[in-house]
C-alpha cells in the first residue's frame, strides 16, 4: 500500500501508509522484512524493521498486516527456541542455513503436526472464556490445556489427532457458531486477562541457599539481579531456570552471548528435573535475540516471552520467566528512541522507560485465573539487569528496583574470589521474607529464628571486620574470634554454593534447614566453651569442622547423616569441655 | 551503475548528495575528486533526492562542483581467497605488500550476518597457550572471544604474540591453523613488532594482517576488523581451518565510533560514546564462534587499552558484557617486574568449564582453579590489613596465606616469555604452591583429589 521515502539504520519512514494502525506489523521490500510502526504523521508512518535494513531503497512497496504484533499459542510451544518475533530458529537454520538471512518467514508453530486433543467438555456444555475445553499431552510431563475463547455452549467437540488449525468443534456464541481450534493469537504488548490478582504467599523453591533462606521469593513475585560483568548474573538466571519448582520456565536471552543460548540447549534437554525426573527442555521455552541480532526485534523479544508466559499462567501453570538483560532491552528501547530523535530522559534513555519497565514486571502476579473454575497460576519474573560499571545509580537499576520485590545484589569482589552466588548477604534484600514465613515454618518450626539468627551474626561480623581493620584480629577477644569463626562458616559452607558441583548445585529445603542449623549449633556450642574457658584454638582443631565444610556434597538421599552431624556436634564439645574440666 | 555531481553539503565526514533516487542503505559510494583522486564511502542516510554518504577518510579536496559520486549498488564486499594467506593489507582490505591483486574466490559481505544461536556448536576445545595463569585458572576454549584488558605501557603485544606462538590444541589430530591479524589504529611501531614476531616464527605464511595504522583515516577503523572477521570467517567455515583472530587495539575502534557520532550530530550516550556502541560491539565480537557440522572455529582476541586503568570506563565495560570473560593486566604486578602481569582476580573465563576436567585437561582442574583463586585472594587482602597492623598481628594461617601470596605471584603468574607449560605442569606448579596450606583449608577441591594430587610437606 505505501512505499518506503527513507531509510536509515533500523528505524525508516514510509509515505502513503494512511489508514495504518499504531504498532501494526507491516512488510517491508522485496524481501519482505517485518517491521512495526511506531509513529504516525499524516500518511507518513515511522516503522522499526525487526531485521537489518541494508540495501533498502526509497520507492520500495511497505504492506501492512493490519494486525499488531501478535503471538502463535497452542501446542509445541515448549521445547522451543524462538528469535525476538517468535520465529523458531531451528526453522531458520533449516531455510537458510547457519547464519540468520533476511527476510525468512517460518511459523512459530509446527502447523503440520498432528497432536491427540481430548475434550473434557461434553456437548451441550456451557463455558466461559478461559474455561479448559480439552487437553493434549504437550511433552511428557505437561498436559497442554485449550482454552475457550469466548463464552457460549459447545455445539460439537470430538476427541482425535488433530493440527493446530484444524476445527476440533464448535461452539455457540453471541454472534453466532465460532470453530474451536487448538490456535490463538495474542497481540505481545497486550497483557492476557484474569479474573483477580492475588497475594503472593507461596515461596518459589530455587535450590539455591542464599536466596530460598535469605531471600525469599514468591511465586508470582518479581526480583531483580543487577550485577557488573562477570559477577555470575547468566549463571544464576541458569540455576533458577534449571531448579525454581515452577511447571513451566520461560527463558529470554535478551541481547545477550550466543553461546549462552547455546549452552542452555545444549544442556536443557540432558538436564533432569528433580522432581520429575524428565529433561528439564521439556518444560522450557527459550527467546534467543542475541546482541548481534537485530535491535527492534530485541525490543519485542521481552513482549513476546511474557506472553508466552502469560498463555501458560492461565491453564493453571506455575510460570518462572528469566530475562538476561533487561538493560539490554531499556538500551534497545533508547536506540530506537534515538533514531525518533524523541527528547531523551535521563542518560539518554527515553522518558518512558520507567512505566515500561513498571508494565513488564507488573506482568508478573499470582492470580486466579479466567473460566468458571477456581484455577490458579502464576508467573514469577526474575529479571537480570547489567548496569554500566556496576553502579546501580543509573536509570534501569534504579527503576527496576521501584518495582521489583526482591533485590539480589551480585558483587563484583565477592566473584572475585570466586565466592559464588556472589549476592552480597548485607545489600541483597527480600520483601516476601514476612509473608512467606508460615510456608516455611511448615518445613520447619524454627526456620525463621535460624535465619534471623545467621543475618545478625554476619551484620555483626561486618562490625568486627571493621575493628579488625585497626588492630588485628588478634586483638579482639576470643568470643568475637568465636564469631568470626563462625560467619565463615556461614559463609564458606552455607551462602557459597556451586553451580558446576553435581551434588551442591540444587540443595532442598530440609537440607538447607540442616546445614544451617548445623552450622549455628557449632556456633553456639563454641561460644558456650569459650566462656567456659576453652582455647579458642582447641575449638578450630576439631576435625569436626572439616564434616560440616562437607555438608554441601552430601546427597539428599543421605540427608540423615546431616540430622546426625547436630548430635555429632554436640558430642565433640561435650569432649572438649570435660578436657578442660 | 549511478553517477551524480550533485554534491551540496560537507559536514565532517559526510558528504550530502541530492538529486539522487534508487539508492540503497548502506550502499558503497566511490567519490571521484576534482584533482582525480579516489574515495570510498557508504550511504548512512537515503531518502527520495537525498543520500548522505559518510567517507572512508577525510572530505579534504571535496568540492559541490566538480565532485563525481557513484553509487556501486552494494553494500560492502570483501573479495577472499586463501591466497590472502602469507599477505598484509591496508585497512580497506587492498593489498599494502608489493604482491598481486587477490583473485577472490568468494565476495562476502564485511558485515557478516548473526550466526544462529540454535546453528552454533558448543565451543569446548581446551586451548593450551602454556601460561598458566590463563591454562589453569581461565582457560580458553575455542571458539571463545576473550579480550585482553590492559593498559598504556602495559606489555600486552608481547603476550599476545606469546599466545599466537604457543597456542595449540592437546588433540593429536592434524589441523591447519591460521592467524587473522587487525591492527586497528596502533603505530608503526607496534604493527611491526607483531609483524617481526610473525615473520620470526614462520606464522607470518599462515596469516592474514589488515593494517589500519595510527596516521590511517579513522573511519577506516569502523571496516578494518569486520574485514578480518569476514576473511577468518571464510577461513574457517569454507577452508575448515582454526582461526585465530587478534584485533588490537579496540579502544580505538571505540574512539573512531564516538568521532563518527559526534560528526553525524548524534545523541551521545555515556561519556560521548554512542547509544548504540553495545550493539555496534556485539557485531564484532560476536561474530566468534563454532559451528555444528562445521570443522573451522574463529577465536577472538581483543586488545584492549583501558583509559586510565579503569575498568569500569564504557569501552572495557561493554566488552566485558559481551565477551566471554577477559584477561586483565595489572600494573603492580608489572611494577614488580613479574611477566606476564595477568592479574587473576578480575579475570574470567566463561566457558572455562565445558573445556576443562576428566577426559579434556585434568579431573582436580576446577577445584584446583578455584582454590588458588580464593587463597590468592585472602592472602591479597591480608596485604592490606598487614601493611595497617603490622604482619605480627596476624594469625598464624594468615601469615601463610600472606607468604602464600608472594609465592604465587612469584612461581605461578610469572613465566618467560618464551616459556611453554603443559597443563600438567600448570597444575602441579598449583597443587606445590597449595601444599603450603593445610588440608582443612582446602574447602574447594575434592577430597579425593587432595589425597590423589597433593605433595607431602617436606
Amino acid at each position: 500500500m505505501g512505499t518506503l521515502v527513507r531509510i536509515s539504520g533500523p528505524v525508516v519512514v514510509a509515505g502513503g501508509m494512511a489508514g495504518a494502525k499504531m504498532y501494526d506489523v507491516v512488510k517491508l521490500g522485496e524481501l519482505g522484512l517485518t517491521g512495526e510502526i511506531i509513529k504516525i504523521e499524516e500518511d507518513r508512518a515511522t516503522i522499526q524493521v525487526y531485521e537489518d535494513t541494508t540495501g533498502l531503497k526509497p520507492g520500495e512497496k511497505v504492506e501492512t498486516t493490519g494486525e499488531p504484533l501478535s503471538v502463535e499459542l497452542g501446542p509445541g510451544l515448549l521445547t522451543s527456541i524462538y528469535d525476538g518475533i517468535q520465529r523458531p530458529l531451528d526453522g531458520i537454520a533449516k531455510q537458510s542455513g547457519a547464519f540468520i538471512a533476511r527476510g525468512v518467514s517460518v511459523p512459530a508453530l509446527d502447523h503440520k503436526k498432528k497432536w491427540a486433543f481430548k475434550p473434557t467438555v461434553r456437548i451441550g456444555a456451557k463455558v466461559k472464556r478461559g474455561d479448559i475445553i480439552g487437553t493434549v499431552q504437550e511433552t511428557e510431563i505437561i498436559m497442554h490445556k485449550i482454552m475457550a475463547p469466548q463464552d457460549g455452549i459447545i455445539e460439537s467437540i470430538r476427541p482425535g489427532s488433530f493440527t493446530v488449525d484444524e476445527t476440533i468443534g464448535t461452539l455457540k456464541a453471541h454472534g453466532g457458531s465460532v470453530n474451536l481450534k487448538m490456535l490463538q493469537r495474542w497481540f505481545v504488548r497486550k497483557p492476557r486477562p484474569y479474573s483477580e490478582k492475588l497475594d503472593p504467599n507461596i515461596p518459589l523453591i530455587t535450590g539455591q541457599r542464599i536466596v530460598d533462606m535469605f531471600f525469599p521469593i514468591a511465586k508470582g513475585g518479581t526480583a531483580c539481579v543487577p550485577g557488573p560483568f562477570g559477577s555470575g548474573k547468566t549463571v544464576t538466571q541458569h540455576q533458577f531456570a534449571k531448579w525454581s519448582d515452577t511447571q513451566i520456565v520461560v527463558y529470554i536471552g535478551c541481547g545477550e552471548r550466543g553461546n549462552e543460548m547455546t549452552e542452555v540447549l545444549t544442556e536443557f534437554p540432558h538436564l533432569e528435573d528433580p522432581r520429575t525426573k524428565k529433561p528439564l527442555m521439556q518444560r522450557t521455552v527459550l527467546i534467543a535475540n542475541t546482541s548481534n541480532m537485530p535491535v527492534a526485534a530485541r525490543e519485542a523479544s521481552v513482549y513476546t516471552g511474557v506472553t508466552i508466559a502469560e498463555y501458560y499462567r492461565d491453564m493453571g501453570y506455575d510460570v518462572a520467566l528469566m530475562a538476561d538483560s533487561t538493560s539490554r532491552w531499556a538500551e534497545a528501547m533508547r536506540e530506537i528512541g534515538g533514531r525518533l530523535e524523541e527528547m531523551p530522559g535521563e542518560e539518554g534513555y527515553p522518558a518512558y522507560l520507567a512505566r515500561r519497565l513498571a508494565e513488564f514486571y507488573e506482568r508478573a502476579g499470582r492470580v486466579k485465573c479466567e473460566g468458571s473454575e477456581d484455577r490458579f497460576g502464576s508467573i514469577t519474573i526474575i529479571g537480570a539487569v547489567s548496569p554500566p560499571g556496576g553502579d546501580i545509580n543509573e536509570p534501569v537499576s534504579q527503576n527496576t528496583l521501584r518495582v521489583t520485590k526482591v533485590f539480589l545484589a551480585l558483587d563484583a569482589s565477592l566473584a572475585q574470589r570466586r565466592h559464588f552466588p556472589a549476592f552480597h548477604w548485607l545489600r541483597s534484600y527480600s520483601l516476601y521474607t514476612d509473608t512467606l514465613d508460615a510456608w516455611y515454618s511448615a518445613v520447619s518450626s524454627d526456620w525463621p529464628t535460624l535465619r534471623t539468627e545467621a543475618m545478625a551474626l554476619l551484620q555483626k561480623e561486618s562490625e568486627l571486620q571493621e575493628v579488625v581493620q585497626l588492630v588485628g584480629p588478634d586483638a579482639l577477644p576470643e568470643k568475637e574470634q568465636a564469631v568470626l569463626n563462625s560467619t565463615k562458616m556461614i559463609r564458606e559452607d552455607f551462602l557459597q554454593q556451586s553451580a558446576y558441583h553435581e551434588i551442591d548445585t540444587f540443595s532442598s529445603t530440609k537440607k538447607q534447614y540442616l546445614m544451617l542449623r548445623n552450622i549455628l549449633r557449632f556456633h553456639s556450642r563454641s561460644i558456650s566453651a569459650v566462656e567456659l574457658g576453652v582455647q579458642l584454638k582447641r575449638i578450630l582443631e576439631l576435625p569436626i569442622r572439616e564434616k560440616i565444610a562437607r555438608m554441601k556434597e552430601i546427597p539428599e538421599s543421605k540427608i540423615d547423616t546431616l540430622e546426625a552431624l547436630g548430635a555429632e556436634i554436640d558430642g565433640a564439645f561435650d569432649m572438649l569441655g570435660k578436657k578442660v574440666s | 551503475m549511478k553517477e551524480y555531481k550533485t554534491v551540496t553539503k560537507i559536514a565532517g565526514p559526510l558528504v550530502f548528495v541530492s538529486g539522487v533516487s534508487d539508492i540503497g542503505y548502506n550502499e558503497l559510494v566511490e567519490i571521484t575528486l576534482p584533482s582525480g583522486e579516489r574515495k570510498k564511502g557508504q550511504v548512512l542516510d537515503t531518502q527520495k533526492g537525498l543520500a548522505v554518504v559518510q567517507l572512508f577518510g577525510p572530505t579534504t579536496g571535496i568540492n559541490t562542483t566538480e565532485t563525481r559520486i557513484k553509487f556501486l549498488g552494494e553494500s560492502m564486499h570483501l573479495g577472499v581467497s586463501t591466497e590472502m594467506l602469507g599477505r598484509v593489507f591496508n585497512g580497506l582490505g587492498e593489498p599494502r605488500d608489493s604482491g598481486p591483486k587477490i583473485v577472490p574466490e568468494q565476495k562476502l559481505d564485511i558485515n557478516g550476518a548473526p550466526i544462529n544461536p540454535y546453528s552454533r556448536a558448543e565451543p569446548r576445545d581446551f586451548i593450551q597457550t602454556g601460561i598458566s595463569t590463563i591454562d589453569c585458572m581461565n582457560t580458553l576454549v575455542r571458539g571463545q572471544k576473550l579480550p585482553i584488558f590492559s593498559g598504556s605501557g602495559l606489555p600486552h603485544n608481547q603476550l599476545a604474540v606469546q599466545i599466537a606462538r604457543q597456542a595449540k590444541a592437546v588433540s593429536k589430530k592434524a589441523e591447519n591453523f591460521a592467524v587473522v591479524f587487525a591492527a586497528v589504529g596502533i603505530t608503526h611501531e607496534e604493527a611491526a613488532f607483531f609483524m617481526r614476531d610473525f615473520e620470526k616464527t614462520g606464522a607470518l605464511e599462515r596469516a592474514v594482517l589488515f593494517l589500519n595504522l595510527a596516521d590511517d583515516p579513522s573511519v577506516e577503523r569502523l571496516i578494518t576488523p569486520r574485514l578480518a572477521l569476514t576473511t577468518a570467517e571464510y577461513l574457517a567455515y569454507e577452508k575448515d581451518m582454526q582461526v585465530l583472530v587478534i584485533i588490537t587495539d579496540m579502544t580505538n575502534y571505540c574512539e573512531a565510533l564516538r568521532e563518527i557520532a559526534a560528526a553525524r550530530e548524534e545523541v551521545p550516550g555515556r561519556r560521548g560514546y554512542p547509544g548504540y556502541m553495545y550493539t555496534d560491539l556485539a557485531s564484532i565480537y560476536e561474530r566468534a564462534g563454532c559451528i555444528k557440522g562445521k570443522i573451522g572455529t574463529v577465536t577472538q582476541f581483543s586488545i584492549l587499552t583501558m583509559p586510565g586503568d579503569d575498568i569500569t570506563h564504557p569501552i572495557a565495560d561493554l566488552t566485558g558484557y559481551i565477551t566471554e570473560g577477559q584477561i586483565v593486566l595489572g600494573r603492580d604486578l608489572h611494577r614488580k617486574n613479574i611477566f606476564p602481569p595477568v592479574d587473576v582476580l578480575p579475570c574470567l573465563s566463561r566457558l572455562m568449564n565445558l573445556g576443562i576436567g576428566k577426559d579434556r585437561t585434568r579431573e582436580d582442574h576446577r577445584g584446583v582453579a578455584d582454590q588458588l583463586y580464593a587463597a590468592y585472594a585472602t592472602g591479597r587482602d591480608l596485604r592490606q590489613l598487614a601493611a595497617v597492623v603490622g604482619e605480627e598481628a596476624l594469625t598464624d594461617i594468615d601469615k601463610i596465606y600472606l607468604k602464600f601470596a608472594d609465592e604465587f605471584e612469584n612461581r605461578f603468574i610469572r613465566q618467560g616469555t618464551h616459556e611453554d607449560r603443559t597443563i600438567e605442569q600448570t597444575l602441579t606448579l598449583g597443587w606445590d604452591l597449595l601444599a603450603m596450606l593445610p588440608d582443612s583449608e582446602l574447602k574447594r577441591v575434592k577430597k579425593e583429589f587432595i589425597e590423589k594430587y597433593r605433595k607431602k610437606k617436606q
